[in-house]
């Protein structure tokens, strides 16, 4: 694990237009029996950015998330990395691609311990025979999940500690901690501060600036408009299974998004 | 409040949060322990024949046959699964080995293959019930130990297997240096397992697995695969601890192993593996299954009746888990 990745660290100072996304979405269409989840969505994340992703309940907002992460591989539409196009059948592919996600409810192993989650299905073996075994390199895990977590601030006693003794906040943190550091391209946040307290959700924005500023992109899906607008470059808006705006979060209000996801303004370029 | 103040609060805190992080796991372990030693103490005092050689050696050979299958239940519990055919599998296992000898010709050694064999089959065909059939492990096995006990019957005409070489006692009345051979078996299978769980990859997903299932496939962990990898290892260790218990006996039983999954499990669970999946360790259950070895042993020599041992082995589940649920929540309330 080299901790945070530093992804194009010399020539990074503003994403330019040339440079492809690093992760984009073209005109994907989901169906679930005869309920159309997805009518053609599009979605775009420039390599250091932090995108919001909102919507009302029901407007697509988790299936698009999931396509994006191999739960639900697309009916139709196209998914490129970097310009590339990639198929996501399982989740594995997608982190293959270094797409990482965070999802709301299981995202950690409790009577594990931090260290231990944070490598989990990419453990570190002892190298010779034995690591062929299977023989696990404790120690180096240690010593790599101390550096990782302080490299992103996040403050937990000790990596020994089992899931279960940590705060919810904590244990939010270890989760994305835990993506960040083995994304190489984008982290998917799906509502990551849903269930915490107002320090507990600093503590974790703070965990997202940190890898915003060593060149990693986020997603962050969210309900919460004031924290979108604090902590997001940009925001997408989905509505009815399609993207319905992109706007830069710094030349608008959360009265802006409202009336994006509801459609009660002509933000929202794809209807007639 | 001044910061000095603020400052050795927190190390309090730290320091505490260190003390229940590292004892959690042995609680279990040492209460068990602890009622180890005192049940010992007592039977000593209660009856003039427990601390006899011959006793502590039939101790010796009783408590290795429910410490490998223990130890097997164990594995499967940390994946929150559970083996309920532990008895007839073992049971299955003895009566094949037993035969082969007796039929065939076979060695001892070559008979303890089979039976191992017969035990890794059954392992195979819990594991793919869960994880290709997707019925959950308590129904799985449950239905395994329906189906091997009537093979056992099947196969024997419900009558046992005698009739074989003196040999055939190696395995469950041997000694070496005056230890039960089935003992130095028990010392090798738990030490050998508890490695596996405790520093290997194959522990650390059998863990995942148990603590959440989603997590761990979604980390990427071939779960299905490894899920019946440990259904398989399980059913190794029954197969060689059903031989033991037919060497012991020098006859394949077609009766034994009957409620044998009750002690096993409280042997488990007794020594601090939750049946909520992720937690256990293999020094906990080798204790647990001398308790309930000890449990046994002095009942005999105290002439209480078989029945009161049940009456007694299910009080001692009940309390153990109790203890198990209490810990939990008492882990989980500082969250």
């Amino acid at each position: 694990m080299g901790a945070i990745p530093t992804a194009a660290a010399d020539n990074d100072q503003q994403p330019t237009d040339a440079e492809p996304p690093v992760l984009e979405a073209r005109g994907i269409v989901k169906r679930f029996g005869h309920v159309e989840a997805l009518r053609g969505a599009d979605f775009t994340v420039r390599r250091g950015e932090v995108v919001a992703l909102i919507g009302d309940n029901g407007a697509g907002k988790s299936t698009l998330i999931k396509t994006l992460s191999g739960v639900h591989p697309p009916d139709e539409g196209e998914i490129r990395v970097g310009g590339r196009p990639v198929q996501f059948s399982t989740p594995v592919d997608a982190r293959r691609a270094g797409v990482e996600t965070v999802y709301q409810d299981l995202a950690v192993a409790d009577d594990l311990s931090v260290a231990a989650n944070l490598y989990l299905g990419r453990e570190i073996l002892r190298s010779g025979p034995l690591g062929r075994l299977g023989l696990l390199d404790k120690r180096a895990m240690r010593h790599g999940a101390a550096a990782a977590l302080d490299e992103l601030g996040v403050r937990i006693p000790r990596v020994t500690t089992p899931i279960a003794m940590l705060s919810g906040g904590q244990r939010q943190c270890v989760a994305v901690a835990r993506a960040i550091i083995w994304a190489t391209n984008v982290v998917i946040l799906d509502e990551p501060t849903a269930a915490l307290g107002v320090v507990q959700t600093g503590r974790v924005l703070d965990v997202v600036r940190r890898a915003r500023d060593a060149g990693m992109s986020v997603v962050l899906v969210s309900h919460n408009m004031p924290q979108v607008l604090e902590i997001a470059d940009r925001v997408e808006v989905l509505r009815l299974g399609r993207r319905a705006a992109q706007l830069r979060a710094d030349e608008v209000t959360t009265d802006d998004l409202v009336a994006a996801m509801t459609g009660s303004t002509n933000v929202d370029r794809d209807e007639r | 409040m001044s910061s000095a103040e603020a400052t050795a609060g927190t190390q309090r805190g730290e320091l505490s949060d260190w003390f229940r992080e590292r004892i959690s796991h042995a609680v279990s372990e040492f209460t068990a322990a602890t009622a180890l030693v005192v049940l010992f103490i007592a039977l000593t005092f209660a009856s003039p024949y427990f601390l006899t050689a011959d006793n502590l050696f039939n101790i010796g050979a009783q408590t290795a046959v429910i410490a490998i299958i223990a130890t097997a239940q164990t594995m499967v519990i940390i994946t929150k699964g559970i083996d309920l055919s532990v008895g007839s599998v073992a049971a299955l296992a003895g009566v094949l080995g037993a035969m082969v000898v007796r039929d065939l010709g076979f060695s001892l050694w070559a008979a303890t293959a089979v039976a191992i064999g017969v035990g890794a089959l059954a392992g195979l065909l819990n594991g793919l019930l869960v994880t290709v059939a997707r019925i959950p492990p308590f129904i799985a096995t449950l239905g395994t130990m329906s189906v091997g006990r009537g093979l056992v019957f099947i196969i024997t005409g419900a009558v046992g297997v005698y009739g074989l070489p003196r040999s055939f006692q190696l395995l469950g009345n041997g000694q070496i240096l005056g230890i039960p051979f089935a003992v130095v078996i028990t010392v090798l299978v738990a030490v050998g397992v508890a490695f596996l769980l405790s520093q290997t990859r194959f522990g650390q997903y059998t863990y995942a697995m148990g603590s959440n299932l989603e997590a761990a496939r979604r980390s990427g962990i071939r779960v299905g695969r490894h899920l019946t990898g440990v259904y398989v290892l399980a059913g190794v260790l029954v197969g060689l601890g059903g031989m033991i218990a037919a060497s012991r006996v020098n006859s394949g039983q077609p009766n034994y192993g009957i409620s044998l999954e009750l002690d096993v499990i409280a042997a488990a669970v007794i020594g601090g593996a939750s049946l909520f999946g992720g937690q256990g360790r293999i020094v906990g259950t080798i204790i647990g299954a001398f308790l309930i070895a000890l449990v046994r042993n002095g009942a005999v020599l105290l002439d209480i009746s078989i029945h009161y041992q049940q009456v007694i082995v299910g009080v001692i589940i009940w309390a153990a888990v109790y203890f198990d649920q209490y810990r939990r929540r008492r882990l989980e309330s500082r969250g």
